[in-house]
């Protein structure tokens, strides 16, 4: 009777074990989102795309709803996105862009070629906010609510049922 | 370019393929239970047919991506059409969906080549092992179908280009380091099928481990390829000049090879000897489930790390609830059908089965370490004990005193004699070998340092008692009348894996404690002229440049190398690439690999005044990590070529007992 205890030993090890994965599971998924959340966009200092003399900074986000869109004139798939946010801009949301990785000339043409819905563009050539932001790879979205806090985060393209399902509702959310 | 039907035939072929999966895990299983040989003869023609149309599902999403169809979803996020065509191929591996695919296409190929080569497996047994197998798959395909197809469609908006492949999977480890370590893991699934089998039968006698003995040390062999190559991967192509991590996704894989390294040890014990029946079943389950538990930590992102691809919640449940239902359901078994009455076979304390035993204590002992201390954040999180990450020095202080007492026992037991052996014996054949051992360690940390260093003489003497008492031991066996060549021709094939196995370890440790102790490293700024040397070494660089490649731009540094006042001098080459499709820099390290020493450079940030910082490292003795696995692995194939494993060994009845040629056979 004892041994047969003993033999049932791995399998208790491992419901315990499995009870913490589970556990985890739930946990990190939470944490993981209320991290971005909760963040204070990160102080910058660069001028803008437009105006080479124009230099602005975190403050440009306060005082509204803005959402902050990561592109650049070498990423295929923000060509893909921008019907998407001339769509949110038409909806009256504000919207700046990061140019990022980019030269002036290349990123003119771009917003020359495909519409432009942002109401400043940041000009980030050396990826220095990109890397504060923790940004992976170009197009990446970020909800900076009127004080300027980091609400909601969208990695990669943003696609037509995007806008409708989770950016506006988020808008509306923190305005 | 859009194609009409190859992602609908893959998705096709996926269903297909998961039907046949069930009809493999049911029917046979139900005709081992109620001895119907109709429903057992399922078994093979399913397990054929499964492998047959994963391979048509693998094959159509492989043309989509050489096709650049970006408007499938998987295509679409991670490939271009600049990439390179190799990349393209093993880009299918390259992210979540693919890669369990891939995983799928593997088991079926394992259970395929199961089903080819057991013929002469009893009936009820080979129709269990491969319902069983049959029913594993069951869940994967279901995941995959369910939570990660990759025929996804991107329509009707489809994008005119790829988001291309992470650029630090753009590489030839990424080709080759995914596959090796599927094999391995999966092809632990083998030997899980016949434990389960095993007990599913009633039959937990020798018989089992000799046939899951050969499918087991293959899928090592694999696994340890899998692990070297992830480890010279990361060493070249992450820059840092690193080759472990304790990352929680190399513990993954870092843990199912300890156990299995104890299972193959324990096979051997049970299939020679009957004893540690219900042990080696037990270590069986255990080393498949830490690799289906690995593939829940890389897969679910619970754990963060490189490795860990775009999650989504809801797949971490379902491959927990696969953990969850597989594991438990075997251990529950287990608890119900492990032997009864302890009948073990008696050995004295100084024999092989005891120092196997104190073998297979110890790899079990290291294996939680690792498993708690990969785990472990997770614990203290779950118990809202905060946030925590356990790094190198934890595991450095566990594994490398826990291994040294492992090789310390290692290095008696290729002379150890099964049951009994006399102490004064063992003493006489290794006390010489222990000697030369330590003397040796104690001096060569002396004449290539300069000086004493207690590290670098525990390794090399725990190496060299690895080495030197086998090397005595196979001198004496080769003794032969006809002269040393008979002697070596004598020896079984299974004897030369052990020792190419041993003398891997030995090479390994070696690589590790010369490495970790006597490694160089430089940070320096250098623009066009400047010169830094480095052991012995000068390295100039001569010329700053740019180029493009197929999918990313980069700035090369050509640097001239001269080995102290020599007159030859060679060229390396490092660079910063920027991979234009996602805008992420990579670090591509230039390498002058040796087999004493590797020279390693890597480009840093660029600085003021067109210059960088470099870092510049020489590594001595780098290689033997990797080729000490290769020894490893080379061994567990050689002991897989014995003969004795080729014999064709008849039993007959469904229920029939092993007869006597077969117990001859393992004896």
């Amino acid at each position: 009777m004892t041994r047969r205890l003993l033999l049932l030993l791995p399998l208790v090890g491992f419901l315990v074990l499995g009870i913490f994965l589970y556990l985890g599971l739930s946990i990190n998924r939470f944490e993981r989102d209320s991290a971005l959340m909760a963040r204070e966009f990160p102080t910058f200092e660069l001028a803008t795309l437009e105006d080479p003399e124009r230099v602005v900074d975190e403050s440009l986000l306060e005082g509204e709803v803005t959402l902050v869109n990561v592109w650049g004139e070498w990423c295929p798939t923000c060509k893909q996105e921008m019907p998407q946010l001339l769509d949110l801009a038409e909806r009256g949301v504000r919207l700046v862009g990061v140019d990022y990785k980019d030269t002036r000339d290349k990123g003119r043409d771009f917003l020359g070629t495909y519409g432009n819905p942002f109401e400043v563009n940041i000009f980030d050539p050396e990826g220095t906010l990109g890397f504060d932001l923790g940004v992976y790879g170009a197009p990446e979205t970020f909800l900076v609510d009127r004080d300027g806090i980091i609400r909601y985060h969208h990695t990669g393209y943003i696609r037509p049922v995007d806008v409708r399902e989770t950016i506006l509702p988020e808008v509306e959310k923190w305005r | 370019m859009q194609t009409l039907l190859i992602p609908e035939i893959g998705h096709f072929a996926l269903i297909i393929a998961l039907l046949m999966a069930l009809v493999q895990g049911v029917m046979p299983l139900a005709g081992a239970a109620t001895r119907r040989p109709l429903w057992m003869a399922y078994a093979r023609p399913m397990a054929t047919g499964q492998f047959l149309f994963l391979a048509i599902a693998y094959l159509c999403l492989t043309a989509s991506y050489l096709l650049d169809d970006f408007s499938v979803a998987n295509v679409a996020n991670n490939s271009n059409s600049l990439l390179p065509w190799y990349y393209k191929a093993s880009a299918v591996w390259g992210n979540h969906e693919g890669s369990v695919l891939l995983w799928s296409l593997i088991l079926a190929g394992w259970t395929f080549a199961v089903s080819h080569f057991s013929r002469e497996l009893p009936r009820d047994m080979l129709a269990r092992v491969l319902g069983v197998m049959g029913l594993v798959s069951v869940g994967f395909l279901a995941f995959v179908l369910i939570t990660s197809n990759p025929f996804t469609r991107l329509l009707p908006n489809l994008p005119d280009d790829g988001a291309d492949l992470n650029p630090l999977l753009q590489d030839f480890g990424l080709i080759v380091h995914p596959p090796m370590l599927y094999m391995g893991y999966v092809g632990f699934s083998v030997v899980f099928a016949f434990a389960i089998a095993a007990l599913l039968g009633g039959r937990l006698d020798a018989a089992w481990t000799r046939w899951a003995r050969p499918w087991t040390n293959i899928a090592w062999a694999f696994l340890t390829v899998g692990i070297a190559l992830g480890s010279w991967w990361a060493y070249y192509e992450l820059g840092w000049g690193g080759w472990w991590f304790w990352d929680p996704v190399e513990n993954a894989s870092l843990l199912p090879w300890l156990a299995g390294t104890a299972l193959i040890h324990s096979l051997a014990v049970t299939e020679k000897r009957g004893s540690f029946k219900s042990w080696t079943v037990l270590l069986a389950i255990m080393t498949f489930s830490l690799s289906l538990l690995g593939t829940f930590l890389v897969r679910s992102g619970v754990l963060t790390s490189v490795h860990a691809f775009a999650n989504d919640p809801s797949r971490g449940l379902f491959i927990l609830a696969l953990l969850g239902i597989t594991v438990g359901l075997s251990l529950v078994l287990f608890a119900l059908r492990a032997p009864r009455v302890s009948h073990q076979v008696g050995f004295n304390w100084l024999s092989r089965d005891a120092l196997l035993l104190i073998n297979n204590i110890l790899l079990v002992i290291i294996t939680v370490t690792v498993l708690l201390g990969t785990v472990y954040p997770l614990l203290l999180d779950a118990l809202n004990l905060g946030k925590i990450s356990v790094g190198p020095p934890y595991f450095n202080a566990l594994f490398v005193p826990l291994t040294v007492l492992l090789c310390l026992f290692m290095g008696l037991g290729p002379l150890s004699r099964w049951k009994r052996m006399d102490g004064r014996d063992l003493f006489k054949r290794s006390w010489l070998s222990g000697l030369v051992a330590l003397l040796i360690g104690m001096a060569a940390p002396l004449a290539y340092g300069g000086e004493w260093n207690l590290k670098v003489t525990l390794g090399l003497v725990v190496a060299l008692w690895i080495v030197l008492p086998m090397a005595r031991d196979l001198w004496a066996k080769t003794r032969h009348s006809a002269g040393r060549l008979a002697g070596v021709k004598r020896l079984s094939l299974a004897y030369w894996g052990m020792v190419l196995g041993h003398l891997g370890v030995a090479v390994t440790i070696i690589g590790v404690t010369v490495v970790s102790n006597y490694v160089i490293e430089r940070n320096v700024r250098m623009g066009v002229g400047d010169s830094v040397q480095v052991a012995g070494y000068t390295f100039t660089m001569t010329e700053l440049a740019s180029r493009r490649g197929p999918n990313y731009l980069a700035d090369t540094a050509l640097i001239e190398v001269r080995r102290g006042d020599s007159r030859r001098e060679f060229v390396m080459e490092p660079e910063k690439r920027l991979y234009l499709a996602r805008g992420m820099p990579m670090t591509q390290v230039a390498l002058s690999p040796g087999l004493f020493r590797d020279l390693y450079v890597a480009m840093g940030e660029e600085l003021e005044g067109d210059s960088w910082a470099m870092r510049l490292q020489y590594k001595p003795f780098v290689r033997w990590l990797w080729l000490g696995a290769l020894l490893m692995a080379a061994g567990g194939i050689m002991a897989v070529a014995d003969k004795r494993y080729r014999r064709t060994v008849t039993v007959r009845g469904p229920e029939g007992a092993p007869t006597a040629r077969a117990r001859e056979a393992t004896a």
